[in-house]
């Protein structure tokens, strides 16, 4: 291959045009899918891979960032079966279907489409994207069970299989999947859409290799790698040496009553950071394990949160060492089940980044935030219109208070960008009644920078039986506070049955509690973590609070003196 | 609001003179056409002065030496509640809302301000103490589940007067379902309040969705006494000139309204100013034969596009004012890419050069505007680059000499990147460029259109810089720059209709669709919006009616609008259209699943008289060929080299002249860059057509 020297602008130039590749391929997706997961909640990401490891060139801008990272794991197990003979060699127009944790994913539900992008009759690239589809089969509804303790229970698993042959649906397949989940029927326009993200795509990637030429591109996408590589070195490198440690809790499995713990110990050396979960808990029963892919995609989100502007590409990851998990439930392998991996337990390994590298960078990270999606899963049947019905809640919680200012009250999830969806809408689509649905008094943690808010809502059943499910957490330990900030208020569910409270033993995690007209879910989503001293927060903004009724007086007075 | 005004010396005619008059973030623009003297035109520009808008529209007036007395119509775009929202220089405003939901407006639909860091803030429209929950609930079927508490009302409706507030906002759960319970309490509520600032959610919005309702509903009553304020201080100055007459205020939707009713759906006015840009370019587009636009209005701070087809531009019921902001009514559908003059240039820790999104802003702004930036900008590369003449440039402080700004270009990006500062100047402006095109394309060709098809109608005093090369980029194969690029906003007000909008939810398959029903309500809003434009001074000419329905498939969430052929419409057509505008839009075809249709929307048009546009070039003082029309040959900088460039006075052009690229074309308030392979020519209005070299 000649050698290029690229300039300033061409790299410049070439960076933003495969960014944009990425992004047209995100809006695409999202707005001809049909799954409100992906459609509304943008639980997708679509990006461009290296033909020959699979490593990360670019991914779309509005992708969900727990997918940051993902898919170069599964787009490189792909070429390696491939190359190993266990899964037929690509032909131009043909797309592979996986969703197989253990080969570089997350749980069962996120689907990805891989296809390579030929140039001159040689693969040039492979083009990616994952879908959250809203069923996949398994014991319920939705793929979330809590109580799961094999694979097989949560879903279909797909190994890599070209779902389109030559550009054409293999129907065969595609009533074998459609055989094994609920509402099949739509399902035809997500596998539709998510196809055609990938059409844009290829499109859009062959006009910028017309115009700057194969070479001159293929230049470009090593001189960037190495770029965001230095660049994240250069933010690494002026974070003091030294190691930083933390802890992040998971409250149970979902199957046993016991806290898991993440331990984090974050080296900085030089211009590298190493990531170090020894002393983590072992695999767990319950559904709260994580793949590899998962636990490394997390901390390149945390870290991403934190230098949001290092580009996403492998590059970026490089000074990133994370040490192999292996033993822990941070990398689970196969049976274990894994359907909490990309909704919580990510969320609390990011937690612990958090945690490690507040200590290292105050001015930049924040004190946790809420760092729950909060599923309430409800299944019944509607007496009055005669059918069967799946309802989810996603809900927000507080984030944590900051160097500049208080955390944002209810924000997303940290892996998520998902709105949640509005009460006039789930009471159109579901008998059931909120009775409110309003912020959570009092869950800020205290701080100079006080937590967040988060959220307090309570759901009455209308008609008929259904049965609930949660999958939440921080329901014993409340978001960290930092720098003398205390802890945001911990989750915290209740179900009332015939008027009689019940809280769920696992506190924010239990599946299939029967109820019945009348009765009632009453959740608080966490607040943020507070930042800073609480005594030095000033008298006005205390006073303020006590205004607004976001706390009472008798709070404040006890909490910031 | 019943109040008689005095019918107006039918200012419809052609023969009437009509004021248009926007009030942007740095300048007042005004366009006087004279009907009675041949539709000779008046152009003024003055500084906006921001305590009161009023101020800055008057002075403008008095530039043109036109008597304010002999105008007939003044027609008025104002950036008065955009302003007021974005800074939260707000009326005092309560809310009453169901028992349970009073939080709706702060908690918003769980989101963050950007994808990445877990930092920012919100701030509502109404601070949560004056947020008062009353007991009472509608279900999702519109029935009464817990009556309404009269009065708890009244004892609400008295805690908030207490509490200092001017405006009222009436916002329940489920109001688009049955809004009898807004609607008294609106009631009560009129009894005791002094003024009629009271806002009920579902009197703007009738749709579900409270945190957009309850928004909405909220900014509509914030802004309403501010409006209020603005339009009897407006009328107040006009009349010491000696303009009596109604004026009428450039809605959101891009029809003008009287300046008597607009105070009652203020949050429409909140994209005046933008819409009344994007009418300009349709009006302008459909006259010179290019019903196809993609509109490109870029300014210090940010950039505005819209889409027109066949001469329509798009008309969104979800535009977001800013993060967490929602105002849901029709307004025309324009996009904001954070992109300007003032975008902010830089080398990241990588080495690679960024173009935004820091942006200087008016203030300090650019370099060479002389008030204190020392970051480049856009701005100043456009001026290193020898396409603006730092003689062209308006409201500079101190002047600061070409070879200086190229001087920290080199400093500042230059030196990390082994380029001179021109090269680097150019490497600023050619990544500016591709930014803009990709994000231009994300709202407008991207979406299943052909750029083939589109004509990039450039316009605001940077858009005509960087058309044509942003124009390659996309893969339009002309651009448009209208005789006087930097008033488009202001003609928009004098070219704009009277109208109306109306949306109604029915959320039902098409199999099963009761076609009566579609009709039925097509016409009630054919039938409201005509009432609405007979309450007017201003008479139309005539009423233009146009129908779309918002459709999806079934399970989806996104909508595609379709326009509809006439009210008159069946399902098998509603079918079929939906289907071919979907296979437009993304080229998946989808017969195992049915279609349904979500919305019917309607927009009643009061057709006001053509207004020549020819008038607004001069035809006297033309050079008699090209050459004569030199003003000078100054070295310009195009992809990578300098080229000797002639200059050109727009002004002087003879009106047949073809040019040829690269070229300048210099006026008052823009400057046009012509590209080497680029040939323009004028059209009878004015309007330069630039047929894009090929790249």
């Amino acid at each position: 291959m000649t050698h290029i020297t690229l300039d300033a602008i061409t790299l410049s130039v070439i960076q933003a045009a495969l960014q944009q590749v990425c992004d047209e391929m995100d809006l695409t997706f999202s707005r001809a899918a049909f799954s409100p997961v992906i459609a509304e909640a943008n639980d997708r990401s679509d990006g461009i891979y290296s033909a020959i490891d699979g490593s990360l060139i670019a991914q779309g801008s509005q992708g969900l960032p727990v997918f940051v990272g993902v898919m170069q794991h599964s787009t490189r197990t792909v070429i390696e079966m491939i190359a190993a003979g266990r899964c037929l060699p690509p032909q131009p127009g043909d797309i592979y279907i996986v969703n197989d944790p253990y080969l570089g994913g997350t749980h069962l539900m996120d689907v990805r489409f891989v296809m390579p992008v030929y140039r001159d009759g040689n693969v040039f690239c492979w083009l990616s994207n994952t879908g959250h589809w809203p069923d996949i089969g398994g014991a319920v509804p939705g793929g979330f069970s809590a109580s799961a303790t094999a694979v097989e229970q949560e879903g279909l698993r797909l190994p890599p299989v070209k779902l389109f042959k030559k550009g054409v649906l293999d129907p065969e397949i595609y009533a074998i999947i459609c055989s094994n989940i609920r509402v099949a029927d739509q399902r035809i326009g997500d596998i539709k859409a998510q196809a055609a993200a990938l059409l844009v795509g290829q499109d859009r990637l062959g006009e910028i290799l017309d115009r700057y030429g194969d070479q001159t591109v293929s230049a470009a996408i090593r001189e960037l790698r190495e770029r965001a590589a230095e660049q994240m070195r250069a933010n690494i490198a002026a974070i003091p040496d030294g190691i930083y440690r933390s802890k992040a809790f998971v409250d149970s499995d979902g199957v046993i009553d016991e806290p898991l713990t993440i331990a984090l110990a974050v080296e900085k050396k030089d211009e590298t950071l190493t990531f170090d979960f020894a002393g983590s808990s072992k695999p767990c029963a319950g559904p709260m394990n994580s793949v590899l892919a998962t636990t490394l995609s997390s901390v390149y989100l945390a870290m991403r949160h934190i230098f949001p502007d290092v580009p996403i590409s492998a590059g970026a990851f490089e000074p990133l060492v994370v040490k192999s998990p292996e033993g822990t439930f941070l990398d689970a392998r196969y049976p274990r089940p894994v359907s909490g991996c990309a909704a919580e337990v990510s969320q609390r390994i990011a937690e612990a980044v958090f945690a490690a590298m507040v200590q290292a960078l105050p001015g930049k990270v924040t004190a946790a935030p809420a760092g729950s999606s909060g599923n309430f899963a409800l299944g019944g049947h509607d007496p009055a219109r005669g059918r069967d019905y799946v309802m989810y809640q996603i809900s927000g919680g507080g984030y944590g208070g900051n160097a500049w200012h208080d955390g944002l009250s209810n924000g997303c999830s940290t892996i998520g960008i998902s709105k949640s969806p509005p009460v006039e809408i789930m009471e159109q689509a579901f008998p059931v009644l909120y009775r409110h649905y309003a912020l959570r008094e009092g869950s800020g943690g205290a701080g100079r920078h006080r937590g967040g808010l988060g959220l307090a809502y309570e759901v009455e059943l209308l008609r008929g039986e259904a049965r609930a499910s949660f999958v939440m957490d921080h329901g014993r330990f409340g978001p960290q506070g930092v720098l003398g900030g205390k802890d945001g208020a911990v989750n915290t569910v209740t179900v009332i049955r015939d008027g009689k409270e019940h809280v769920p033993p696992h506190l924010s995690k239990e599946q299939d509690i029967p109820l019945k007209a009348g009765d009632r879910v009453r959740v608080g989503t966490p607040g943020g973590g507070g930042y800073g001293n609480p005594l030095e927060r000033p008298t006005e903004a205390v006073r303020h609070d006590v205004v607004m009724g976001y706390y009472t007086p008798e709070e404040a007075s006890r909490l910031f003196g | 609001m019943d109040e008689k005004v005095p019918a107006q010396s039918n200012p419809a005619r052609s023969d009437s003179v009509v004021a248009g008059i926007d009030v942007g973030g740095t300048f007042t623009d005004l366009i006087l056409i004279d009907g009675r003297n041949g539709g000779k035109v008046r152009i003024a520009k003055t500084p906006t002065t921001l305590d009161n808008q009023a101020f800055g529209v008057v002075s403008a007036l008095g530039a043109t030496g036109f008597s304010a007395s002999a105008i007939d119509l003044i027609v008025h775009g104002t950036t008065t509640t955009t302003n007021a929202v974005l800074e939260r220089r707000l009326a005092r405003t309560g809310m009453i809302t169901t028992a349970g939901f009073r939080d709706v407006i702060e908690l918003g639909r769980r989101t963050r301000p950007q994808a990445y860091g877990m930092t920012g803030t919100f701030v509502p429209v109404i601070p949560r103490n004056l947020r008062l929950e009353v007991a009472e609930r509608m279900e999702a079927s519109g029935s009464v589940r817990v009556p309404l508490d009269e009065g708890a009302v009244r004892q609400a409706v008295q805690t908030l007067l207490a509490a200092g507030c001017e405006s009222l906002v009436v916002h329940f759960l489920h109001a688009y379902a049955n809004p009898t319970h807004e609607r008294r309490a609106a009631e009560i509520a009129a009894e005791l309040w002094p003024n009629d600032h009271i806002t009920a959610g579902h009197t703007l919005l009738s749709e579900a969705r409270e945190f957009e309702r309850g928004v909405t509903a909220s900014v509509n009553a914030a802004v309403q006494p501010i409006l209020e304020r603005y339009v009897a201080r407006l009328r107040k100055e006009l009349a010491a000139q000696g303009y009596e007459r109604d004026f009428l205020i450039m809605n959101g939707n891009g029809g003008m309204i009287s300046a008597r009713f607009v105070a009652r759906e203020a949050a429409k006015t909140v994209m005046s100013g933008p819409a009344s840009g994007v009418i300009a370019a349709a009006y302008t587009g459909r006259r010179s034969g290019h019903r196809n636009l993609v509109t490109y209005d870029m300014g210090g701070t940010s950039t505005d596009v819209a889409l027109i087809r066949d001469a329509e531009p798009a008309v969104s019921n979800e535009i977001e004012l800013e993060y967490a902001m929602p105002i849901h009514v029709p307004m025309v559908a324009v996009h904001t890419v954070g992109a300007g003059g003032g975008s902010i240039a830089r080398v990241d820790a990588a080495g690679l050069i960024r173009v935004g999104p820091e942006s200087a802003g008016a203030s300090p702004g650019p370099i060479c505007y002389g008030r204190g930036g020392t970051d480049p900008t856009i701005t100043d590369a456009n001026l290193v680059l020898g396409r603006l003449s730092p003689n062209k440039l308006l409201a500079v402080d101190n002047p600061v000499t070409v070879e200086s700004v190229a001087r920290v270009f080199e400093d500042r990006i230059g030196l990390f990147t082994n380029l001179s500062g021109v090269e680097a100047a150019g490497a600023v402006l050619k990544l500016a460029n591709m930014k803009m095109a990709g994000a231009i394309r994300m709202v407008s060709v991207g979406r299943g259109h052909d750029p083939r098809d589109f004509t990039l109608f450039a316009f605001g005093g940077a858009g005509p810089l960087h058309a044509s090369a942003l124009a390659r980029e996309l893969g339009l194969p002309r651009v448009l720059v209208p005789a006087r690029p930097g008033i488009t906003n202001a003609l928009g007000c004098v070219v704009a209709d009277l109208r109306h909008d109306f949306v109604n939810t029915l959320n039902q398959p098409v199999a099963t669709l009761d076609e009566q029903q579609v009709h039925d309500v097509l016409e009630r809003h054919r039938a409201e919006g005509e009432a609405l434009i007979a309450k007017e001074a201003v008479k139309p000419q005539a009423i233009r009616i146009s129908h779309s329905a918002d459709m999806q498939f079934v399970g989806q969430t996104h909508l595609i609008n379709v326009p509809l052929p006439s009210s008159k419409v069946d399902r098998a057509t509603l079918q079929d259209l939906f289907e071919k505008a979907y296979f437009a839009r993304f080229k998946v075809e989808l017969p195992e699943i049915r279609a349904n249709l979500v919305n019917l929307n309607t927009s009643v048009i009061g057709v006001r008289p053509q207004i020549d546009l020819s008038t607004l070039i001069d035809p006297v003082g033309r050079a008699s060929t090209l050459k004569k029309a030199w003003l000078e040959i100054r070295p310009v900088w195009y992809d990578g080299t300098w080229h000797d460039t002639p200059v050109y006075a727009r002004d002087g052009l003879p009106l047949d002249a073809v040019i040829k690229g690269p070229a300048i074309i210099e006026q008052m308030d823009a400057t046009t860059v012509l590209e080497p392979g680029d040939r323009a020519k004028s059209d009878a209005d004015g309007n330069l057509i630039v047929e894009v070299g090929s790249r």
